[in-house]
């Protein structure tokens, strides 16, 4: 079993610890069926093989579907929750925190429900550091009001990077990760592209030029490359 | 049986009927009714010649069984093993219980005052076979009690219809003038195995004496099976709320678990109610436990489920399913608790939850995307098919797929632009086809193949599309185009 190996090419002397602390932190998806901030959190972990319990309210299992086990890992145990109430998806996730053998404990929430206020972060994060588990907390269609959470990202997908074999084809995946909110490191964007074949995350600076980085990656921006 | 709310006064005659080839025949009768001449077996239209005020309602045969069915589950608050005897009888083995309960005779002056709580009129006995006892309750004196040594000479003076035979046999020995238990006991053996020797056992009289006597076992086989492992709480008074003894009845529960060197898998709390109901909550654990604070915490939230009716005054709980758990060292480091602690949050879940809110995925041998995973109960230990994958799944898949309309289609390969969720996306970047056909040994004949694409939109996304069927290959119209998961 091989660890997560992080290379990190960031110049800040503080950079973010991507889930190598295990704290609470939370993450704002842009676009509600963008699934890339399931492989950023994947990818992130350190326990290949230990359970995850991913606990969904309704509308978001809805809006962006469930977990799939073949994409994931056929490895790795996961406890898959739905309820319908946003202090259900609470409940459950302090429940798995009071367990310290899990990988990793993931709610998705919709929406701002009241139920999630800063007492329900707190409760979550000091929970999470007693526990030794890291936990996320994803929040779709949501606003980034009051909260505990350690690290707060805003995720969303990027063009995927070239595939070695097919230009045509999308290659290994790459996120824009906005850490705006942090506890520990000082707040910055990266782009995070995951190699999968070698299990490792590289983080960037965000391209400050354009002209490159905001294309989508076609045959045709490779050749102007 | 007399059912509630429309009970007559107890002088007028009332006979339960049921309809039968020449009309209604008495089925069963109140004690007015007996004492009016009415017999179970006669045509109502004769009864009603000699007793014009006679009440006459349909017998409910079926509810009368579910009825005692119940009412037999209920006794066991006396012994442990209690079956129906018939359609109107039950039977209690009490052996070894009866102290319990203070002694044989207070036991049935206890189970005759709890029936007439209930409105039942019981007719007692103890005996020491099944056989006697039937005997004993329907012709002996009240209340009897008899022990091993005087079963023959209490028995000798009943009418030889005791003995649990039918019609015809009993005419036959009416007519041989064995009219007693007795007399037929004294007939030599050789003689009645020559008459008898080939008969059933309800026309039998001899193997029917032996039943009643002892000489031929015949064992009450309980409708479940006994229970292993049960504590049990009474109470002076009935009351409502079961909360405050939960905690000792755990801990009592798990020190005989321990003693067995068992763990339960699935529990059941029951209250036995003043009015003759029972009431059962049952809760199940995903791996063995003997753990009375994690057990305790099952019935957290399903207490105020149970019904309590007018309360209740025995409180029990029982290790439905047990399996052999014994007591394993661990490391000094703790590490082997992973598991326990896993299990045991999966039982929180479940009981907060239920069944359906928590599921655990795990592969299966298919093709068909949708099909490679399979969401068990959690609780059900299910080996995950290891499934080598070659081709990229996605990561998160939509239940059900769904349908895109195409703006610009390309003749190879998938659109070019499409419509899902009223958003317009360009297709920039795709890698495919995989074709998946339909599993023939599953799905229906006309099921279409499907055409999977991996695709990159014009934001970066990257979905998972699929084309369902070709065109023109005979299975509907034109194909339609679906998403069916999001690839990280």
């Amino acid at each position: 079993m091989s660890g997560l190996l992080l290379k990190k090419r960031i110049s800040r002397p503080a950079s973010p610890s991507v889930q190598q602390k295990l704290v609470l932190s939370e993450a704002f998806v842009t676009t509600a069926t963008d699934a890339g901030v399931v492989g950023f959190i994947l990818a992130g972990l350190q326990d290949r093989v230990a359970p995850i319990l991913w606990v969904q309210d309704y509308l978001s299992q809805k809006e962006s579907g469930r977990p799939y086990l073949p994409g994931i890992g056929a490895m790795r145990p996961i406890i898959q929750v739905t309820v319908s109430r946003p202090l259900d998806v609470l409940w459950a996730m302090e429940e798995g925190l009071r367990c310290k053998t899990l990988a990793c404990v993931v709610g998705e929430l919709w929406g701002d429900p009241k139920a999630l206020n800063f007492t329900a972060t707190k409760r979550l994060a000091l929970r999470s550091e007693a526990a030794g588990t890291p936990c996320w907390l994803l929040r779709r269609s949501a606003s980034a009001d009051l909260s505990a959470a350690r690290e707060r990202w805003r995720l969303s997908s990027l063009p995927s990077a070239l595939h070695p074999q097919d230009a045509q084809a999308p290659g290994d995946p790459r996120w824009k990760a906005e850490l705006f909110r942090s506890r520990s490191g000082s707040a910055g964007t990266w782009v995070a592209q995951y190699d999968r074949s070698s299990d490792r995350i590289d983080l960037s600076p965000a391209l400050r030029d354009g002209a490159v980085g905001e294309g989508d990656g076609t045959r045709r921006h490779a050749a102007a490359q | 049986m007399e059912r509630a709310g429309t009970r007559p006064p107890n002088d007028v005659p009332v006979v339960l009927v049921n309809e039968a080839a020449n009309g209604q025949v008495i089925y069963a009768t109140n004690r007015a009714a007996r004492l009016a001449g009415m017999a179970s077996g006669a045509r109502v239209v004769d009864m009603r010649a000699i007793c014009p005020e006679l009440r006459v309602d349909y017998a409910d045969i079926a509810g009368d069984r579910v009825a005692l069915n119940r009412l037999s589950l209920w006794a066991r608050r006396w012994c442990p093993w209690t079956v129906t005897d018939g359609e109107n009888g039950l039977i209690l083995d009490t052996t070894g219980a009866d102290h319990l309960a203070g002694g044989e005779v207070t036991m049935l002056a206890e189970m005759e005052a709890l029936l007439a709580v209930s409105g039942l009129t019981p007719q007692l006995a103890i005996a020491p076979t099944w056989g006697a006892a039937w005997a004993l309750a329907r012709y002996g004196t009240v209340r009897a009690i008899c022990n091993y040594e005087q079963v023959a000479e209490t028995l000798a003076p009943l009418s030889a219809a005791a003995l649990r035979l039918d019609g015809a046999t009993l005419l036959l020995l009416r007519r041989l003038g064995l009219k007693t238990i007795g007399a037929l006991a004294d007939v030599p053996r050789l003689s009645m195995a020559r008459r008898f020797a080939r008969d059933a056992l309800e026309c039998n009289p001899m193997l029917r004496l032996d039943q009643a006597m002892g000489r031929l076992a015949e064992p009450v086989a309980s409708v479940e099976e006994r229970p292993w492992i049960i504590a049990q709480v009474r109470l002076p008074d009935p009351i409502q709320d079961p909360t405050a003894y939960l905690p000792d009845l755990c801990a009592s529960l798990c020190a005989q678990l321990m003693a067995e060197g068992k763990g339960c898998r699935r529990l059941s709390l029951t209250v036995y109610r003043t009015d003759g109901e029972v009431s059962t909550l049952t809760a199940a654990t995903a791996a063995p436990s003997r753990d009375a604070k994690h057990l305790r915490s099952l019935f957290d939230d399903k207490l105020d489920k149970i019904n309590p009716g007018f309360g209740f005054d025995l409180i029990t709980l029982e290790a439905v399913l047990i399996e052999p758990l014994q007591i394993v060292q661990h490391c000094l480091d703790r590490a082997g608790e992973d598991e326990v602690e896993l299990t045991q949050l999966i039982d929180r879940l479940v009981v907060r939850f239920g069944t359906a809110a928590v599921k655990r995925p795990v592969s299966k041998a298919s093709h068909i995307p949708e099909r490679a995973e399979h969401w068990v109960n959690p609780l059900i230990i299910a080996h995950s098919y290891a499934a080598a994958t070659i081709k990229e799944r996605p990561i998160r898949l939509l239940d059900p797929a769904e349908e895109v309309r195409v703006l610009y289609a390309v003749p190879e390969g998938p659109p070019a632009q499409f419509m899902w969720r009223k958003q317009t996306r360009r297709v920039t970047r795709y890698a495919g086809p995989e074709r998946i056909a339909p599993e023939w040994w599953r799905d229906r004949p006309n099921t279409r193949l499907r055409d999977y694409f991996k695709i990159e939109d014009q934001a970066g996304q990257r979905l998972w599309l699929y084309r369902e069927g070709l065109h023109e290959d005979g299975r509907g119209g034109d194909p339609r185009w679906f998403v069916h998961g999001m690839f990280a």
